[in-house]
């Protein structure tokens, strides 16, 4: 109990099990779908590149990563709109102003 | 169509498999099995020093594939229990000695009038592992609860699930070390089930005993004391014959396994 308390205020250094679960976590990732960290961030950059053609998109909060379910991985991607352009209603037209 | 064929393969080496093979077939032999094992190793034979066969070798895999002799005479009976036998690999030869399609016809010739054929794979994801690979129904990974052997797991794996037609992939973790999971310096069985999904067929905990067995050419399921990875290794050979028998893991932080298992006064992890 302890010890989970000591993380949950991230005092307690992690273990070396941790440790290992994490760094194979990560290297199964490259290694399952051949893509190198480096490559995975050109995409991403492609990928930006290809949606702003379309969306507005806060480019600062874009995540896109591999992610591992049972023995499939997904390109999982996180592409949040610009907040303004979603939330501005629409400007008011004559047509608008006419209805009773 | 008979046996059941299963490999016993791993990737990375010295994770146990020989010791695996050797304890799950004579467990098998003792539950009335009639049982097989062959080492798929060919130049680095070690199966029949493992089981204590070494000094009965005649003829070997190599001798049966390249016709110098029959089956029947490459097989060495284990006189210790009912219905044993093992082909051993050669000793002087490379693994390009054998091909797939060898041990398919081999396996074949053996389906008929066995229950089960283990095959102890070589390490490695090359040509021995092929060999190996190819006649299996089913197959039994084993790793050890340690970066490279799970990484090496997971490749391994992966390459099964990429043959065309699909095998059965089970996960047995070896050498487990309760007191070190304990104290978070060793991943846990939880750990490398999350990271590897596959079905979990057994844990066996690190054990003394096994070398001491291997000293002797005495697999320790042979022994009557019992031992912790003994214990393992019998109810894993039970789940191979399709016996429900509970995976008790007590390796788990006070995990409910744990809790479970003493209550229900069980010893240790298998
Ligand atoms: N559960 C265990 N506890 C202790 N030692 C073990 C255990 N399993 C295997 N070993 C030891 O590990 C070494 C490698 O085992 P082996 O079966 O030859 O591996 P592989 O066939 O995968 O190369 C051997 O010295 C063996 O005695
Ligand atoms: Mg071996």
């Amino acid at each position: 109990m302890a010890s989970f308390l000591e993380r949950l205020i991230g005092r307690r250094d992690p273990s070396s099990a941790e440790l290992a679960r994490e760094r194979l976590k990560l290297v199964l990732v490259t290694d399952r779908s051949d893509l190198s960290p480096d490559k995975l961030e050109r995409m991403q950059g492609e990928i930006i590149q290809v949606i702003r053609k379309y969306l507005e998109i806060d480019e600062t909060e874009v995540a896109i990563k591999l992610e591992q379910r049972d023995r499939k991985t997904y390109l999982v991607a996180d592409v949040p709109l610009e907040q303004d352009r979603i939330y501005k209603p629409p400007p008011k037209t004559d047509e608008d102003e006419a209805k009773p | 169509m008979g046996a059941r064929v299963i490999t016993i393969t791993s990737g990375k080496g010295g994770v146990g498999k020989t010791t695996a093979t050797a304890n799950l077939a004579v467990s098998l032999a003792t539950l009335n099995k009639k049982v097989v094992c062959v080492d798929a190793d060919i130049g680095l034979r070690n199966l029949d020093v493992v089981m204590g066969l070494e000094n009965r070798i005649v003829y070997d895999l190599v001798d049966v594939v390249e016709g110098r002799c029959k089956l029947r005479q490459a097989m060495v009976k284990d006189k210790r229990v009912p219905d044993l036998y093992l082909l051993p690999a050669a000793q002087t030869r490379d693994k390009t000695a054998v091909s797939p399609q060898d041990m398919v016809a081999l396996t074949d010739q053996l389906r008929e009038d066995y229950d089960l054929i283990l095959i102890d794979s070589p390490a490695g994801i090359e040509w021995g592992f092929r060999n190996a690979l190819a006649p299996a129904d089913e197959v039994i990974v084993i790793t050890n609860p340690e970066v490279s052997a799970v990484r090496d797991a997971d490749r391994i794996i992966g390459l099964i699930e990429a043959e065309e037609r699909r095998i059965p992939v089970s996960l047995m973790i070896n050498r487990v070390k309760p007191e070190m999971v304990r104290r978070g310096d060793m991943l846990s069985v939880n750990d490398v089930m999350e990271i590897l999904s596959i079905r979990l067929l057994g844990v066996v905990p690190e054990d003394q005993e096994i070398l001491i067995s291997s000293n002797k050419g005495t697999p320790l399921t042979l022994e009557d004391h019992k031992t912790p990875a003994g214990e393992a290794f019998l109810n894993i050979a039970r789940r191979v014959t399709g016996e429900n028998v509970p995976l008790i893991s007590l390796d788990q932080k006070g995990g409910v396994l744990r809790r479970l298992a003493r209550m229900f006064g069980s010893s240790d992890s298998t």
